[in-house]
């Protein structure tokens, strides 16, 4: 799947997700906006330019695996999915539906192409550690890759740290996890609701290299991937800032989009602010 | 005695033979390496005393130490499971499923993921300890886990069995271990398969049905019953979920009366999985026999064993009182 777009198709796609993201988000009524909004640059570099992946053969033996481990931001995985074939775009539009294969929170067994069951906090990391100890420790496969999101509101788990502290005791440099620095949590910003920092100096305690870059270039995204790539014998971790709701005026920064889908009117507000760049476009017609 | 099950010698002797359960899962965990390679073992803080000691021997570079840290003994063995392995869990019942039981449910439950929870140190035999660490609700909290496989071995010998066939069904399992001696009523020849009871003597007065070292317990009841004139049939329930219904049933149907024991919580264990069954399908009248809503407290085992009325001797004297004041339900029910 990696390395045959261009900068500026990826960031192309990254504006087809965040659309999706928008409409499947209306018709489903319910579910996050402002997470899988943030995470569209990130989670689109991931799946169409930096994992190996075979969206035909979903449990390819040579894969790269892809844990999202704050389950919630689920829409934005389902986006990119779709738009990279795991299953039809259409079925986007059944996200949180009855008879769904798009949980709420995504379920493994219900949609090939997922790594884990994810939802409640704090366990995805743990999960990606298990299958980067095994690549590393056990099966010997080096040039596979394990990557990795959390939330921030997410490191206020302690099955957060119990999984850092094992990471960084077995040196698994097959990890790669990003940290979706927004700063927001369902209650409020996340430094009024449990302080994280120094969040990248608790990283370092517990053995990591850190890396912290703007979610939002995507450039910055494979620089910061390839470096992890070249640490050897540590796990690594991208503090990864982002704009919660990127992409629409209205939601950006703001905490209560956290759990919060747009009504009609307001989908159509932000799908018309992303098809236009922001009013750059200046051609359509209302 | 039912010829189907071969029952061990001088079972009733003071030289009865006795051997913590837990041993008979480190030899069955080490045998499981040796027959499967994907067999990966992770303990936090316990090797020895959950007896992963003989597995880490043989197979050093499949066995993983994760400290003590109970979620994350089981999400990172659920990510092990998605790269191929199967994985044994293992800590004192009390901390895994006890402290972790909504990573056990989302990530190898919901997940379908063949993660094995070993439970060690469970139940009353943990005496000294304490109530802390007298795990009396984990069969209650692990059979209400859809998908989840519940199976607590009567002794050594039946755990070792247990222990290589939980490494070969595939599914997310739980495994209940004791830590003190306990009498050995089974033999090599004796059966065990996931999801059987057996009937280990048989009777027409009473069903005494038993799981983990009640077991034993309740053929010491039931050969003092017979001094009564009580002739008792003792069903041996090593697979809590999935229930052997059929067994059961069986047994109830010829009896009229239904006596359950387990070394934890009546509510929501053995008892109340029996109980739940048989009263939608069989109402014969049940007692359930176990610690009744409360916590236990530090002493050597037997005495706490006693205390709670969960000895062969005390077990027959409830057992008595329940047969002498409820009469068997109708036959042909």
């Amino acid at each position: 799947m990696s390395g045959n777009l261009t900068l500026r198709q990826l960031e192309d796609k990254a504006n087809v997700l965040r659309k999706d993201i928008i409409a499947m988000l209306e018709e489903a009524g319910s579910g996050h906006s402002a997470g899988p909004l943030g995470l569209a640059d990130l989670v689109t570099t991931l799946y169409f330019d930096i994992m190996k992946i075979d969206p035909k053969n979903p449990e390819w033996n040579e894969r790269d695996y892809f844990f999202l481990s704050n389950g919630h931001c689920a829409p934005v995985q389902y986006a990119a999915m779709a738009e990279a074939g795991y299953f039809s775009k259409d079925e986007l539009m059944t996200l949180r539906k009855w008879g769904s294969r798009l949980q709420g929170h995504p379920e493994r067994t219900k949609l090939p192409g997922l790594e884990n069951t994810s939802g409640p906090l704090g366990s995805g990391l743990s999960q990606a550690a298990g299958v980067a100890y095994v690549l590393q420790h056990i099966d010997n496969h080096m040039h596979r890759f394990v990557y990795c999101i959390t939330g921030d509101g997410e490191l206020d788990e302690g099955n957060i740290w119990e999984a850092a502290m094992f990471a960084g005791k077995y040196k698994l440099s097959q990890l790669i996890v990003f940290v979706d620095r927004n700063n927001i949590q369902i209650d409020g910003n996340t430094e009024d609701v449990m302080p994280l920092e120094d969040l990248a100096g608790k990283w370092r305690s517990f053995g990591w290299h850190v890396q912290e870059i703007d979610g939002h270039n995507i450039e910055s995204i494979q620089d910061a991937v390839g470096m992890a790539k070249a640490i050897e014998n540590r796990p690594s971790v991208i503090i990864t800032h982002t704009i919660p709701g990127k992409g629409v005026d209205f939601m950006e920064y703001d905490y209560h989009w956290h759990g919060m889908p747009p009504n009609h009117e307001q989908a159509k507000e932000a799908l018309k602010e992303l098809r236009t760049l922001r009013g750059k476009i200046r051609s359509e017609h209302e | 005695m039912s010829s189907h099950y071969p029952l061990a010698e001088n079972l009733f002797s003071d030289d009865v033979k006795a051997e913590p359960i837990r041993a008979g899962f480190g030899r069955g965990l080490k045998l499981a390496g040796e027959q499967d390679e994907r067999v990966v073992a992770l303990c936090a803080d316990l090797t020895e005393s959950v007896q992963m000691h003989l597995f880490k021997e043989s197979f050093p570079n499949r066995y993983i130490e994760v400290g003590v840290a109970e979620q994350n003994l089981v999400t990172v063995a659920s990510g092990m499971a998605r790269a191929g392995k199967i994985p044994f869990t293992a800590s004192y019942a009390a901390f895994s499923p006890g402290r972790n039981w909504e990573q056990i449910k989302t990530t190898a439950a919901l997940n379908d993921m063949p993660v094995k929870v070993v439970g060690g140190h469970a139940g009353l035999y943990t005496g000294p300890d304490g109530a802390t660490h007298q795990m009396l609700e984990d069969i209650a909290i692990m059979r209400t886990m859809p998908n989840m496989i519940v199976v607590v071995p009567g002794d050594s010998v039946e755990a070792e069995k247990a222990t290589l066939a939980i490494a070969k069904n595939g599914k997310p399992t739980y495994l209940r271990v004791a830590r003190d001696k306990t009498p050995i009523f089974s033999t090599a020849d004796s059966p065990f398969e996931i999801g059987k009871a057996y009937v280990l003597r048989e009777g027409k007065d009473v069903t005494l049905c038993g799981t983990g070292t009640m077991t034993y317990e309740l053929l010491v009841a039931a050969e003092e019953l017979k001094k009564h004139s009580i002739d008792a049939e003792v069903v041996h329930v090593p697979t809590v979920k999935p229930l052997d219904t059929e067994t059961i049933q069986a047994s109830a149907h010829k009896t009229g009366r239904v006596v359950t024991a387990e070394e934890g919580q009546i509510a929501g264990g053995l008892g109340g999985a029996i109980a739940e069954y048989l009263g939608e399908h069989m109402p014969v009248p049940i007692k359930r026999l176990g610690v009744e809503d409360r916590y236990g407290e530090s002493g050597a085992p037997r005495e706490v064993l006693e205390h709670f009325g969960l000895d062969g001797k005390h077990l027959a004297e409830k057992i008595r009182e329940f047969v002498k004041r409820v009469p068997q339900y109708k036959k042909g029910y």
